[in-house]
């Protein structure tokens, strides 16, 4: 929840740098690229290496538990492999995470990975409504902000922007259920589906708006959906707020550029300089934007689902966290890692692909 | 100038095109900055919220009976009246008292992570910035590694291995704030690396650590005091979010996240409880940002909205 | 003269800043017929602010009695009337092709968009026309051209492309702002000549801003000297030894002469006693 604009700013600088420095040949750029993907992943790992095994003063214990008996807290000693030095630990640590092998979480008693891809689907549900209701209320909000810079317009739609990354989200989200559940009554409580609807509609993707409407399962698709409602709008506000922000900024930044100017002197509408010519010029900038927002989100949503009890990736975290189930706060911890620079390698390729700037 | 200024002798001074010396043009340039900051309500706004926060923190022992910790059991969960503005809580303390006094904490939390932040990400920016090389390279991946990794998700980590609590909590977050301060020092110290009074205080002699000490650090502050300023609301929000797991600061302490935790127990009859210092949250970390808003508009028109 | 073109009466445009009002043009007059009308002036002296005050497109606050342009009064007219003028009856050269293009769309597209703002073309008729006026311009393969992005062709290119963009819906009236300030000095003069054969072709009237007093006078047919938002000096441009106003002499002097041997650069003289003189020694031809 916390990435907020000059992140957004340094990872726009960096992509632009790359691409100002005229790169050789575009093989080199891919290269270049992929190395230092390679390299933030070697340190994501070696950070929560250090958490899980190096930090703790008994890792064995944060393991296994204080209640394993003494064959169990052996065997776990051996299998991590704590008599070898460090950075034999730290190789054994890598190739397990490559092979998909987190270890096992004390609390289900199951495969750290197997509980991640059971979780993962509804934390990717609510992260992408949410980012989804950002984009098309923010963009607009955040145009029509720039347009009228000063303007009474402009400070409302500033203020709804500084609210919506001001709050605190769980807080937001209990009034929420205050207000439209327990006072009005127009939208159901916690949980992700009503409980008599549990177990009926078969979990193949696991995000339940899909299964059940492939399903044709429509009274499940309708209840899934108004169970989304609040959690998802409590995201999308500060997706919303965020995007807005960002997009006023960067629509600023374009409409005092000289080009700005000279569609004006063709004779062209306001609003074809301001959609046509100075927003496809933001749009470009936005796609960085849209995907920190999208990652963001994905990590965001640990409190969320606390208040929502929504059975996601960050409600299992916290979950394992009181439990003392270390591996799975670690598992947990590389996947939602992994997922965050996933999407913003993937946003910035997207906005290579866009940029006509960063084509040679 | 000999005179004593007067009213507009003082204005006159501070608006001239030709300032005698140094300290006028300073003087200048602050007023200048002071003048286009102060004609912007919001961030005035920001400022004063600010300024009530800081005044509510140092005068808590007198604007409260205690330090919201006694109970008072038989009071327990009293709506909002004239005796206890705010209400009180599942132990009958006074809802108000605790948030005048939880604003020592917050204080304490964001002023904390700004001085473990500050010095670490001057230091790593302005030396990979100036020196270059294999140095600016190492340096670089490793701030971006810590930039990339999802900053609650980092932070729930390490308190998980720490263990709860307010310094584990403050130590947590620091860890997971600095990068960007590193980023924006080495941005600015590129900038200004070759310029002249630079290139000149290396030819007088000074070493490499007195010019980065002395002559590169001060050019970086204003940047990185707007990003500080701006960071603030995330690390209140971040703090408040670990205090509502039960990570952060540990009762009987006044934390407002904490409290929005107990609170939540009995959102349905008493409301009070967790909505008051949800708000208080909302109110401070929104004069963060508005304040922020403003002094990037004055300071860094570079990346600010208007021209 | 004949009935002028534009006909520009007691322009005055202003900013507010923290340090006060400031003027950039002080109430000027001046009128535009079918020729070169050069406007020469330092950076600041409101030369920019006076091209863009008569299309309507300074952030700065606009002042004037008239601001005539073929019997329309633009002060007054609505923004509809005022766009249908830009780009189809009035134009505007910028300075530097860098900014002043649109990064994310190609070149030939801006073109043709010119051209299509105006009239009901279909885009294969805008994009031939596009391509003709690249021709035009002197743009081999336009073709290829066509298809490029701001960022890949050079300044004089891009200079070059500005021209056809500017000029394609055939303006009465084109305004360059600098025209080839931000050029190399080898493709200077191959964009002016370029500006030159267009101009007299097609019969338009100029009005060409730049500080270079030399350029201005082998261009243009009559010159307009400015300091400080006011008409200093109206001068012909054959007739630049017979400049009178000691500013303008004193630009004169600035430049270095082969015959004539200078110890030191003289310093320009500024005398605050000239802004006093509201209304300038603007107006008519002398």
């Amino acid at each position: 929840m916390s990435q907020d604009t000059a992140n957004a700013k340094t990872t726009i600088e960096a992509a632009g740098r790359i691409s100002r420095s005229a790169l050789p040949s575009r093989l080199f750029a891919i290269t270049k690229h992929g190395f230092s993907i390679l390299l933030t992943f070697v340190g994501l790992t070696a950070i929560t290496f250090i958490i899980g095994r190096v930090m703790p003063a008994d890792p064995v214990l944060a393991i296994v538990g204080d209640r394993a008996s003494n064959e169990v807290y052996e065997a776990m000693r051996l299998q991590l492999g704590l008599d070898k030095p460090l950075i034999q630990q730290y190789l054994i640590y890598l190739s397990n995470i490559l092979q998909g092998d987190f270890g096992t979480s004390i609390m289900t008693t199951r495969p750290v990975l197997d509980d991640i891809i059971r979780f993962f689907p509804a934390t990717l549900e609510l992260a992408t409504i949410a980012t989804i209701f950002g984009v098309f209320l923010g963009i607009p909000m955040g145009v029509l902000a720039a347009v009228n810079q000063g303007r009474l317009i402009d400070h409302v739609i500033r203020i709804i922007g500084l609210f919506g990354y001001s709050v605190p989200i769980f807080w937001l989200g209990m009034v929420a259920l205050l207000i439209f559940y327990a006072g009005l009554g127009w939208l159901p409580g916690p949980g992700r589906i009503a409980v008599y609807y549990d177990g009926i509609v078969e979990a193949r993707s696991g995000i339940i708006l899909l299964d059940s409407a492939l399903q044709g399962e429509w009274e499940i698709f309708w209840n899934a959906l108004h169970h989304l409602v609040l959690p998802a709008s409590m995201l999308a506000t500060f997706a919303l707020a965020y995007i807005a922000r960002m997009t006023r900024s960067f629509m600023l930044d374009q409409l005092n550029q000289e080009y700005i100017l000279t569609a004006r002197v063709k004779g062209l509408s306001e609003g074809a300089v301001i959609w046509r010519h100075a927003f496809r010029n933001v749009l470009v900038q936005l796609i960085t934007i849209i995907g920190l927002t999208y990652a963001s989100l994905l990590e965001g949503s640990v409190l969320t689902e606390t208040i929502f009890a929504w059975p996601g990736i960050g409600q299992y975290i916290t979950t394992s966290l009181f439990n003392a189930d270390m591996n799975a706060v670690i598992g947990g911890t590389v996947v939602v890692g992994i997922c965050f620079v996933g999407v913003n390698v993937l946003s910035d390729i997207l906005y290579r692909i866009v940029d006509p700037r960063s084509h040679d | 100038m000999t005179d004593q200024p007067t009213e507009t002798g003082l204005k006159e001074w501070l608006l001239s095109d030709t300032p005698q010396s140094v300290a006028q043009a300073r003087c200048q340039r602050l007023y200048l900055a002071w003048l286009s900051f102060s004609a912007n309500p919001i961030a005035m706004l920001g400022l004063a919220i600010i300024v009530v926060l800081v005044g509510m923190a140092a005068a808590a022992p007198v604007l409260t009976g205690g330090d919201g910790t006694e109970q008072a059991l038989a009071n327990r969960l009293q709506p909002p009246s004239v005796a206890h503005w705010f209400g009180t809580d599942e132990l009958g303390r006074d809802i108000y008292d605790r948030i005048v006094w939880g604003a020592r904490i917050t204080l304490y939390i964001v002023g904390l992570v700004a001085i473990i932040v500050v010095p670490i990400g001057l230091l790593v920016g302005t030396v990979a910035g100036y020196v270059g090389g294999w140095v600016d390279i190492i340096l670089m991946r490793v701030t971006d590694i810590f930039l990339a990794f999802p900053r609650l998700i980092l932070a729930l980590a390490f308190v998980a291995v720490l263990g709860p609590g307010l310094e584990n909590a403050v130590l947590a977050i620091a860890l997971t704030t600095w990068s960007p301060f590193a980023r924006i020092s080495r941005a600015e110290t590129l900038t200004i690396r070759n310029a002249e009074h630079i290139l000149a205080a290396r030819v007088q002699g000074a070493s490499t650590a007195r010019i980065i000490v002395h002559h590169v650090t001060p050019l970086c502050l204003s940047s990185v005091i707007v990003r500080l300023t701006l960071d603030m609301a995330g690390i209140i929000l971040v703090a408040a979010g670990l205090g509502f797991l039960g990570l952060g600061a540990q009762p009987p302490l006044p934390e407002w996240g904490a409290m929005i935790s107990t609170g939540r127990q009995y959102m349905l009859d008493q409301w009070w409880v967790a909505t008051i210092p949800g708000l208080a949250i909302l109110i401070v970390s929104m004069g963060f940002n508005l304040l922020g808003d403003g002094l990037r508009d004055v300071l860094d028109p570079r990346s600010g909205g208007t021209s | 003269m004949d009935k002028p073109l534009l006909n520009v009466e007691n322009l005055s445009v202003s900013f507010d800043t923290p340090k006060g009002v400031v003027e950039a043009v002080r109430g000027i007059s001046f009128q535009v017929g079918q020729e070169r009308l050069g406007i020469v002036g330092e950076s600041g002296s409101g030369k920019s602010q006076t091209g863009r005050a008569i299309l309507g497109l300074t952030p700065g606050r606009v002042e004037a009695d008239r601001i005539e342009f073929d019997g329309i009064n633009l002060h007054k007219a609505p923004a509809r009337t005022i766009r249908a003028i830009r780009g189809r009856r009035i134009s505007m050269i910028m300075q530097d092709p860098r900014y002043s293009l649109n990064p994310v769309m190609t070149v030939g597209w801006q073109i043709a968009e010119a051209y299509r703002v105006h009239t009901n073309a279909t885009k294969r008729e805008a994009k031939q026309h596009a391509l003709d006026m690249l021709t035009t311009v002197r743009i081999r393969e336009p073709e290829k051209v066509y298809g490029l992005y701001p960022h890949q062709v050079s300044g004089g290119m891009g200079q070059r492309i500005m021209i056809a963009m500017m000029l394609i819906p055939g303006p009465d009236l084109i305004i360059a702002d600098e025209p080839t300030s931000a050029l190399d000095v080898t493709v200077q003069l191959q964009v002016l000549a370029i500006l030159d054969d267009m101009v007299r072709d097609r019969g338009m009237g100029l009005i060409f801003i730049s500080h270079d007093l030399h350029l201005v006078s082998s261009f243009c047919d009559r010159i307009l000297v400015m300091y400080g938002g006011q008409i200093m000096e109206v001068l012909e441009a054959g007739a630049l030894d017979q400049a009178e106003h000691p500013y303008t002499k004193g630009l004169l002097n600035c430049l270095p002469d082969i015959d004539r041997q200078q110890g030191t650069l003289p310093v320009l003289r500024r005398d605050d006693a000239w802004m006093n003189r509201k209304g300038g020694a603007g107006g008519d031809v002398p």
